[in-house]
Parts: structure tokens; C-alpha cells; sequence
């Protein structure tokens, strides 16, 4: 077995160790989508959201969630923690190479955040009625487009926060503006037109509105792609250039 | 022959000079010490073997290789216990060799390296639940679970109690007697005398001096002082006329006797030609500590 799969099921088995960790990444944004569609306000299809009701609206945005908490509050603080206790610097002395622990990191991340959007797929299709997406590949590229942008920002962040602390406060500094804007507090739909338009700029706010999208049966807009894959390029650049081992 | 060979090494940190211009070659097999205080260059020296570090000047070559050319496949040959570096806090003994095991190509067997470094019954134990000392050893455990030629092992027994660091020590000489060659750095006397064949004497990033423990203390004072309690008056000019013996003094009840060469056996032939018995024999030696003083112009503490 290659050293990055081994890394890679090493990671996971000790991320499935922190309980809490677990539950907040994987389990609360499933969970919150359940409370919210407890309401029953919510499950009323609505004339103000063109005959949408607002727990549709909610499945893009626990998954762009999850996708926040993974790459911002799991991702920086851990490398972060692994480079202050030298964790990093013990792999550079052997043939792994650090690189290949970000590469176990990211697939971790990635993967298990699969996991919790088919956890948010199924629990609104099964418990709220919710319709399974119209085009899956365009669902399928709006979120990986959405998690490979959200990483490349964790990977900047954890590139310059001095310690694991620090990576843990930019982290949640980060992550309430960027889930505001991917309308965990007022959906996209209901924003004001200055909001929505900053919203679209923002990787959360594009991510979203690709997969609601998509939901509904068209592909992403270019704006939404070129925003998120602008956010790809600027913080993964950013963050190959000033990420240190040690 | 020559496993590694450092010649004129120079590595600097903005305007600071880490290390300036040093040499030395440790053979195959051998241990081999840095020693010098804080801050002399010894880590940085070995950063630059280990390709942690690329140097400013001189070339390095380990077992033929170049650190920072060939650093694939010198990852495979030299193993590095690090100064300060953990694991993750939940991470399992078991879990940690097989892991680290799988990124060489030809592994040692890890079951019977954690029976050599006493570590078998904390098999499943997390790195957090580890002692000091235990955690000191896996780290020894991972440095050689690639079965390396060479292991560099930078300041391995800080921070540990006196036991533990004599069973570590023990363990060294274990492994060297397995064919590996060992580079120790550190700042403890008693470490380097005991353990190495050779010990590079490291100061303000130069060489001082490089030669064994014993020959770095003849070099800088091969005076030897033999003190005893004579069972019966004997003439001090029997004494002094021996060729090793440069002196004799009374202090109380005791004669000290200060010379060279094989200083003890001269004494006490002589004593029992004459038929006189040394009582509270001692013998003292310069010891490595003041040679490093006299070499370096300060204490390794300093």
C-alpha cells in the first residue's frame, strides 16, 4: 500500500478518536438540517421563494456547512498542531515526505465531507420529502468545486497562523462571515440585492447557489465557477508559497 | 571507509554564522559524538546531513549521497530521532511503526525492535499515556524502523532520569553492535565518554578538536595524580626516582603522587617492592569535562 493510503487510514482512524470533532464535522450540519425541518413553517412551500420551501433551500446550504467546518475549524488547526509538535518535521526525515500527510489530510477531509452531503441528501430526501438533485453531475462538480476552494482557504490559513491556536481563532473568524454569506442565517434567496451580490463573490455563496442550481436541473453559472475556482487558485497559491513545515 | 564525510560545511542564518567551515568523516560502525554547549551548531550540523537544512558552503556525503540532491534515496538509509518531535496524542505504539514501517522499502522487523527497546507491553498504548523515557524510545523505535545504515540521534537523553538514560545508553550499544552507525549529539559529558568512539568537539560553529574521549583528555593534560594512605613511612625519593612520577606530596595522612604514563602500576610495584601497603587508593584523572573547558574556554553548561 502506497504511503498516502496508509496515511491517509491512519488520519482517519485517529479522527474518529475525537468524538466531538466528529460530531460537529459530520453529524451536526445532518442534524441541524433535521431541527430546522422540525418546523413546520419550513416544510410550506413558499410563494416568496418561487414555490420552493425553505428546508429545499437548507440541503445546499448544511452541505456548504459541512464543508466549512471541515476545512476551516478540522484542517488549519490540525496542521497546525502536527507542525508545532513536530509532527511534520519527523516525516520530512523519512521517505513520506510531509506533502504526503497535506495530501492524507485533504482526501480525509474530502472524503468524510462526502459522506456528510449524502447524510444531507438522504436525510432531506427521506425525513422532509426533498427532491434527489436533477443533474448529479453538476451537483457532483458544484461540490467539489465548493471543497477544493474551502480546503485551499484552511491550507492558507493554516499556512500562516503562528499556532495551533492561532489556526483554530482565524479559523471561526473565517468561518462565520463565509457561512453567513452561504445563507445559513438568510438563505440567498430572501437577502437583500447588495448581500446577494457580495454572496456571489464569496466561495460559500457561489458554492450554494451552483448547487441549488443543479438541484433544480442547470449547471452552475460561470460566475459562480470562475469565483470558486478563483478562490482555488489565489489561497492554494498563497498557501504553497508560505506554508511551513517547521 | 568513510560512511559520512563533511568537509567545510558552512551554514548561515541571516547574518549569523551557524556554522563555520567544519570537517569531519565518521567511519562505519562507530559512534560518533557531537559535542558541544548550546547553541555551538552542533543540531544545525546535523540538519545539514540529514538534508533537513542545505548548506551555504562544503559538501556532505552520506554513504556516497548528497542530502539535498539524493534526498530520496538518502531517506532511505538514514534514520533521525529528532530533538522535540511528537506524534499525534491518540496515536497507538503498534499504529505508529506500522505506519512508519510502510514508507521504507525494506523495513526491520518492528515487533522485535520494540522488544530490544523494552517497549512490547505498550504495544497499544497512546503516545499521550507514554513516560518520558517510553516516548524517547519509539522515537529511537522510528528512527531505525527503515533498517538505516546511519541513525542520527540529536540530544536523546534530555530530559529523562538518570535509569532511564543508562538503559538508553545500554540500548545504543545495542544497536550499534546491529551494524549501524550512530552520530549522537549532545551535551552531556558523562554520555559522550561513555558512549562514543570519537567525539567531534564543537564551539561557535567550528571544530575544536576531533578525537576519542581518552585522547581528548591526554591532548589537553595527561597528568595523573595517585593518592593513598602509606601502611608504613616510605622515603619519598624511592618514589620520585621512578621515571613516570613528576611529584610527591604529603597532604595529612596521604601521599599524592602526580605523573604520566602507567603512573599506578609504577606506584604500587614500587610500594610493594618496599613492602608497604597503599591504603584509600584513588586514583584522578583529568576528566572530559575539564579538557572541554581547556579546549573550549568554557563549560558546556555556560
Amino acid at each position: 500500500m502506497s504511503a498516502i493510503t496508509k496515511l491517509t487510514m491512519s488520519e482517519t482512524r485517529l479522527f474518529f478518536r475525537e468524538p466531538i470533532g466528529v460530531f460537529f464535522t459530520v453529524l451536526f450540519p445532518p442534524v441541524l438540517l433535521g431541527i430546522l425541518g422540525a418546523v413546520p413553517s419550513f416544510r410550506e412551500p413558499d410563494k416568496g421563494l418561487g414555490g420552493l420551501r425553505v428546508i429545499d433551500l437548507y440541503i445546499p446550504i448544511a452541505i456548504a456547512m459541512a464543508v466549512a467546518l471541515f476545512s476551516l475549524s478540522g484542517l488549519p488547526q490540525l496542521l497546525a498542531t502536527y507542525r508545532e509538535k513536530g509532527i511534520l518535521r519527523r516525516l520530512k526525515v523519512t521517505p513520506a515526505r510531509p506533502v504526503t500527510m497535506l495530501g492524507a489530510q485533504l482526501l480525509m477531509c474530502t472524503a468524510l465531507s462526502v459522506v456528510t452531503m449524502l447524510l444531507i441528501v438522504a436525510v432531506g430526501r427521506i425525513a422532509f420529502n426533498v427532491a434527489l438533485p436533477d443533474q448529479i453531475p453538476a451537483y457532483l462538480v458544484a461540490y467539489l468545486l465548493s471543497a477544493v476552494s474551502m480546503l485551499a482557504i484552511g491550507l492558507l490559513v493554516a499556512s500562516l497562523a503562528p499556532t495551533a491556536k492561532g489556526a483554530g481563532a482565524i479559523g471561526t473568524l473565517l468561518f462565520f462571515p463565509i457561512i453567513f454569506f452561504a445563507g445559513l442565517w438568510a438563505p440567498r434567496e430572501v437577502m437583500p440585492e447588495l448581500l446577494r451580490k457580495i454572496s456571489d463573490f464569496t466561495p460559500l455563496g457561489a458554492g450554494v447557489q451552483s448547487l441549488q442550481d443543479a438541484a433544480t436541473g442547470s449547471w452552475p453559472q460561470l460566475l459562480h465557477i470562475a469565483v470558486l475556482l478563483g478562490w482555488t487558485v489565489v489561497a492554494g497559491g498563497l498557501a504553497a508559497r508560505y506554508f511551513r513545515w517547521e | 571507509m568513510a560512511i559520512i564525510e563533511v568537509q567545510n560545511l558552512v551554514k548561515r542564518y541571516g547574518d549569523h554564522t551557524a556554522v563555520n567551515g567544519i570537517s569531519f568523516a565518521v567511519e562505519q560502525g562507530e559512534i560518533f559524538g557531537i559535542l558541544g554547549p548550546n547553541g555551538a551548531g552542533k543540531t544545525t550540523t546535523v540538519e545539514c546531513v540529514e538534508g533537513l537544512r542545505s548548506p551555504d558552503g562544503g559538501t556532505i556525503r552520506v554513504a556516497g549521497l548528497d542530502p539535498q540532491r539524493d534526498s530520496d534515496e538518502l531517506r532511505q538509509l538514514l534514520g533521525a530521532q529528532l530533538q522535540e518531535s511528537e506524534l499525534p496524542e491518540k496515536m497507538k505504539v503498534r499504529e505508529a511503526l506500522e505506519l512508519y514501517s510502510s514508507f521504507y522499502r525494506d523495513p526491520a522487523d518492528w515487533r522485535e525492535l520494540l522488544a530490544t527497546l523494552n517497549l512490547t507491553d505498550k504495544i497499544d498504548a497512546q503516545f499521550r499515556r507514554l513516560s518520558g523515557g517510553q516516548k524517547q524510545r519509539l522515537s529511537i523505535a522510528l528512527a531505525l524502523v527503515g533498517n538505516p545504515k546511519v541513525a542520527v540521534l540529536d540530544e536523546l537523553t534530555t530530559g529523562l532520569d538518570p535509569q532511564a538514560r543508562r538503559d538508553t545508553w545500554d540500548l545504543i550499544e545495542t544497536i550499534r553492535d546491529r551494524g549501524v552507525t550512530i552520530v549522537l549529539v549532545t551535551h552531556f559529558m558523562e554520555e559522550a565518554e561513555r558512549l562514543c568512539d570519537r567525539l567531534a568537539v564543537v564551539n561557535a560553529g567550528e571544530l575544536v578538536a576531533l578525537d576519542s574521549p581518552a585522547g581528548l583528555v591526554a591532548r589537553v593534560d595527561d597528568r595523573q595524580r595517585v593518592r593513598f594512605r602509606p601502611s608504613a613511612p616510605i622515603d619519598h625519593a624511592v618514589l620520585t626516582a621512578l621515571p613516570e612520577v613528576m611529584s610527591v606530596e604529603r597532604a595529612g595522612s596521604q601521599l599524592v603522587v602526580t605523573g604520566t604514563g602507567n603512573l599506578l602500576l609504577a606506584v604500587t610495584t614500587e610500594l610493594a617492592r618496599n613492602q608497604v601497603v597503599a591504603a584509600d587508593l584513588r586514583v584522578e584523572q583529568t576528566s572530559l569535562d575539564d579538557a572541554f573547558v581547556a579546549l573550549t574556554g568554557r563549560t558546556i553548561d555556560a
